[in-house]
């Protein structure tokens, strides 16, 4: 379920998804996998707080939560900037040691 | 040499960071396989790590805490799910209480760490970092972060648990 494979399939239903049109069957008709795995790829969106289930009449749509995708953009640029920290660290200690 | 690339996704909440070493794979698996060095660049200069368990082998446990200028001295641990020195090591950080045990209520995020030889003496470094939810990346960033910053992402509290630790503004 992990891997490029699943992260581009992620990627692609939270932008279809923006639209807020289909629901998880008409979704998983984009996808060469089955209606399951692609149900499970929009349970672990929906657990991430990346999309929400909307009921529109007696539909149920799948749609983009715009605010949350916005959030973790923030927090990923937060956590690159920790790791270019870290990155910064790991290289002066290596390089100590190089002169020692 | 440092940081070549970066990769975010918000939509899987992962990120991929590459760095170059001028040394050899053995000696970027040095950084994270001797708990003295690890100790040197896991936490910044405000938030030092104190490495106090440290069994870098698949199944095995990393235990940790940072001490803040406030004395405040945040837990975590690693769960190693993978070690194959020295190319790659993949674990679970997660966040412990005061005696060091896991607090399971708390988030956890993975790391995959690749460590390969590019020739010329030089090593390129692969961390992988996923989340399972914004929560948790927040809840990370809060801890051992410079207060500045993690004020500054203080949007989602409502959704992290009551644990948010007294900052330092307005003295």
């Amino acid at each position: 379920m992990f891997g490029a494979l699943a992260d581009a399939t992620r990627r692609d239903i939270v932008r279809r998804a923006m639209e807020g049109q289909e629901g998880v069957a008409e979704l998983a008709e984009h996808y060469p996998m089955s209606f399951a795995a692609v149900q499970k790829h929009i349970a672990i969106l929906e657990q991430a707080g990346m999309v929400t289930k909307e009921r529109i009449g007696r539909r149920k749509v799948v749609r983009t939560n715009l605010e949350g995708l916005r959030i973790a953009r923030r927090l990923l640029d937060e956590y690159e900037e920790l790791w270019r920290g870290r990155v910064a660290r790991m290289t002066a200690l290596v390089a100590d040691e190089t002169k020692e | 040499m440092t940081v070549t690339a970066v990769r975010k996704d918000p939509e899987t909440l992962t990120m991929t960071l590459d760095a170059g070493f001028d040394a050899s794979p053995e000696r970027v698996w040095q950084l994270w396989a001797d708990p003295r060095q690890l100790e040197r660049w896991w936490g910044p200069p405000t938030y030092p790590a104190t490495v106090t368990a440290h069994d870098l082998r698949s199944g095995g446990r990393v235990d940790y805490h940072m001490t803040g200028a406030e004395g405040d001295q945040p837990h975590g641990y690693w769960e190693i799910l993978e070690a194959d020195a020295p190319h790659r090591l993949v674990f679970r950080d997660g966040f412990a209480d005061a005696d060091g045990r896991p607090n399971s209520d708390m988030p956890i995020n993975e790391v995959r760490v690749m460590i390969t030889a590019v020739g010329g003496g030089q090593t390129r470094m692969s961390i992988e970092s996923v989340f399972p939810d914004a929560a948790a990346m927040e809840q990370l960033l809060a801890m051992g972060m410079e207060e500045g910053l993690t004020l500054a992402v203080g949007q989602i509290d409502s959704i992290l648990a009551e644990d948010t630790t007294a900052s330092t503004t307005g003295r």
